[in-house]
């Protein structure tokens, strides 16, 4: 079927225990500007069971949020959410389907464009139209963030992108926006599911998520030892912060895995970023350099951390840190 | 258990540069290697099998050069190698190479579960092990970190996700990729380096794989690069002066202005 059979922008809405994943009000405004720039609709797709606040996704940019609401959907089994992914699509044929790039939506989408068949690029970092050609523009980092490339899917359809959490802002709720909720039954009988998901182990002991943090303070290798996070977690308590890391801290054993920022880790973009005796290695700054403001505290004036930052701080950080913490609690 | 792992050599470096003149990616000089991430994948295959017995098969698909990672995957204990390679492979994205490698499984028959790494070092994008699983309708889990059991015809392992990780149940024979958590690859031992000297690479070509012309290469390729380029990053910032503590009450300053504390 030809390109001009496929219309509408879908943005995949990832939810866990029933609650919808920011990153989905993060593509739905991007989908809402290249919805508008196609003069097409913006659909957000939703499965799950209990959905809470489904409303939030219409006040986000939606025009219509196909809902499948099933007890068998609950916890994301994979097998499932790519077969009723695979049918809706063929079904109603949008030209483009974003979906964010989560542990969830990497695993997801490439099974999803190998079934249909169609193109698919990973972990974009802009995305733009080329309204003539009614072509996706799609921008991912490869080589770890040193070269950018841009993709297209000239002929199949739909184009299909995965997008990095954190790097399209959310934009205001509208609550007076108007759209409709379509329910769509799910047949379970018609569905197989082979991989079973027996259980969930939460690693994060934080009460500050990264992904959510407003600001947030990340150590690494200058750091020298475990112990001496100690003195992040008293800077990052005393700002409401949470704590991230480099690659060559979480693989020297200082913090868990889900504290890890960067191309292998995760994106975040807070308010404010500290970052704290890290050189600033390109796979570190493709997780955060969309940060609002970013401070770096590091004794090499020739890091390229300084290349980013909207602050530096030239100097010793075992000296710098505890006197910024003493500072601030002063306030 | 028969463990196939799929790896692909990469350029031994992410710093690479583009020619201004032809826009295209400088890789002269640049040594080649086994994408970091499939060291991973053949480590825990090799694990398997030196508990379960079996075989381990390294395959590759790439230019004839790509011959030497498979040689080196046997060195690091892989039993047989099989590199994909033919002139209409070239310029595949992510879904021709996945439909090139689904075709090299299918005539290869007899395997128990297919292992790749979390995603390559110039791609990026961990599509292939998915898209293999899709084309072979074979269950598939992401991002392991650690094989639980493995009997009886079925798997039970960690996969990592955002907050933590998830206990997954699948039959085999499966498809999984595999993250570096999950162990610590050895280094390439006496034997193994002189089985790699001596072993017979076969090369699988689109003859032998019977693939179709317009599913390979850049010719069935669904995407299209069309531009690259190195991102710009200058320092726009501003770096305070003197001693620690003036440039701690800078920032204070700063912060305060800009209404972030
Ligand atoms: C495929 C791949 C994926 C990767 N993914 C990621 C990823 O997701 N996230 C990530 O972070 N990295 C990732 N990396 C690793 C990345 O390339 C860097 O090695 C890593 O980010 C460096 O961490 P660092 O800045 O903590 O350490 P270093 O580069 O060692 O920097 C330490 C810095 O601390 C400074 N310092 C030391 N002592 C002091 C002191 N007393 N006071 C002030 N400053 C001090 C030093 O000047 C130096 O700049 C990846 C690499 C590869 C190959
Ligand atoms: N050309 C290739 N030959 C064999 N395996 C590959 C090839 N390309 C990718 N893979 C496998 O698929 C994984 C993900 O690759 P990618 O989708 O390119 O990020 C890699 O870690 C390899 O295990």
């Amino acid at each position: 079927m030809s390109s001009e059979h496929y219309r509408g922008v879908w943005v995949f809405a990832e939810q866990r225990d029933g609650k919808i994943k920011g990153v989905a009000c993060e593509l739905l405004a991007k989908g809402r500007e290249l919805a508008d720039a196609l003069q097409t609709e913006l659909s957000a797709v939703c499965f799950g069971h209990g959905i809470g606040e489904v409303e939030q996704l219409i006040a986000h940019g939606a025009d219509r949020v196909y809902l499948v609401d099933s007890p068998a959907l609950a916890n994301n089994q994979e097998d499932l959410l790519t077969q009723q992914l695979i049918e809706m699509i063929q079904q109603h044929r949008p030209e483009i389907v974003l979906a964010g790039a989560t542990a969830l939506g990497r695993a997801l989408t490439p099974r999803v464009a190998a079934a249909l068949p169609t193109g698919l690029s990973a972990d974009c970092i802009d995305l733009e139209i080329d309204a003539e050609k009614r072509l996706l523009l799609q921008t991912k980092p490869t080589f770890g963030g040193n070269i950018m490339a841009i993709i297209t899917c000239p002929k199949a359809r739909p184009q299909m992108a995965t997008v990095r959490p954190h790097v399209f802002s959310r934009g205001e709720p509208d609550s007076s926006r108007k759209g409709e909720i379509v329910k769509l039954d799910f047949n379970r009988e018609r569905m197989t599911s082979r991989t079973k998901l027996l259980d969930f182990v939460a690693e994060i002991t934080e009460t500050v998520r990264i992904e959510e943090a407003d600001v947030i303070v990340a150590g690494g290798r200058g750091l020298e030892k475990a112990e001496n996070f100690e003195m992040l977690d008293e800077l990052a308590s005393v700002m409401g912060a949470a704590v991230g890391a480099t690659r060559a801290a979480v693989d020297e054993g200082w913090t868990a895995y889900s504290h890890q920022i960067g191309q292998t880790g995760k994106t975040v973009c807070p308010r404010l970023y500290i970052a704290v005796g890290i050189s600033g290695a390109l796979q570190h700054v493709v997780g955060m350099q969309t940060s609002e403001c970013i401070v770096a505290i590091n004794e090499d004036p020739n890091a390229p951390i300084f290349e980013v930052a909207t602050y530096g701080i030239v100097g010793d950080l075992f000296q710098v840190v505890p006197m910024l913490t003493e500072k601030l609690k002063k306030r | 258990m028969n463990v196939v792992v799929c790896l692909k050599q990469v350029p031994g470096t992410t710093q690479v540069k583009i020619d201004p003149q032809t826009n295209t990616l400088i890789r002269q000089g640049i040594e080649n290697i086994i994408n970091p991430f499939d060291t991973y994948a053949i480590e825990e295959g090799v694990r398997l099998r030196e508990r379960t017995g079996g075989k381990v098969t390294a395959i590759s698909m790439g230019p004839p050069q790509a011959e030497t990672a498979l040689r080196e995957a046997i060195s690091l204990g892989a039993d047989e190698g099989i590199l994909l390679s033919d002139p209409t492979f070239a310029g595949a994205d992510t879904w021709t190479t996945s439909y090139t490698i689904s075709a090299a499984l299918r005539k290869l028959g007899q395997y128990d579960l297919v292992i790749c790494g979390r995603q390559t070092l110039d791609g990026d994008t961990g599509h292939v092990g998915p898209q293999l699983a899709e084309m072979l309708a074979l269950p598939f889990i992401a991002y392991v970190s650690q094989i639980e059991e493995i009997a009886d015809g079925s798997l039970r392992v960690q996969r990592m996700v955002e907050d933590g990780y998830e206990v997954v149940e699948s039959p085999l024979p499966a498809v999984i990729t595999v993250v570096k958590e999950i162990n610590m690859p050895r280094l390439p031992s006496l034997r193994g380096i002189a089985r790699s000297k001596s072993a017979t690479i076969p090369v699988w070509g689109a003859k032998e794989l019977n693939t179709d012309p317009g599913r390979v290469g850049l010719a069935g390729s669904f995407t299209r690069v069309i531009r690259i380029f190195s991102p710009q990053r200058v320092c726009q910032g501003e770096i305070f002066q003197g001693e620690a503590e003036e440039q701690v009450d800078c920032l204070v300053n700063r912060l305060k202005d800009d209404g972030f504390i």
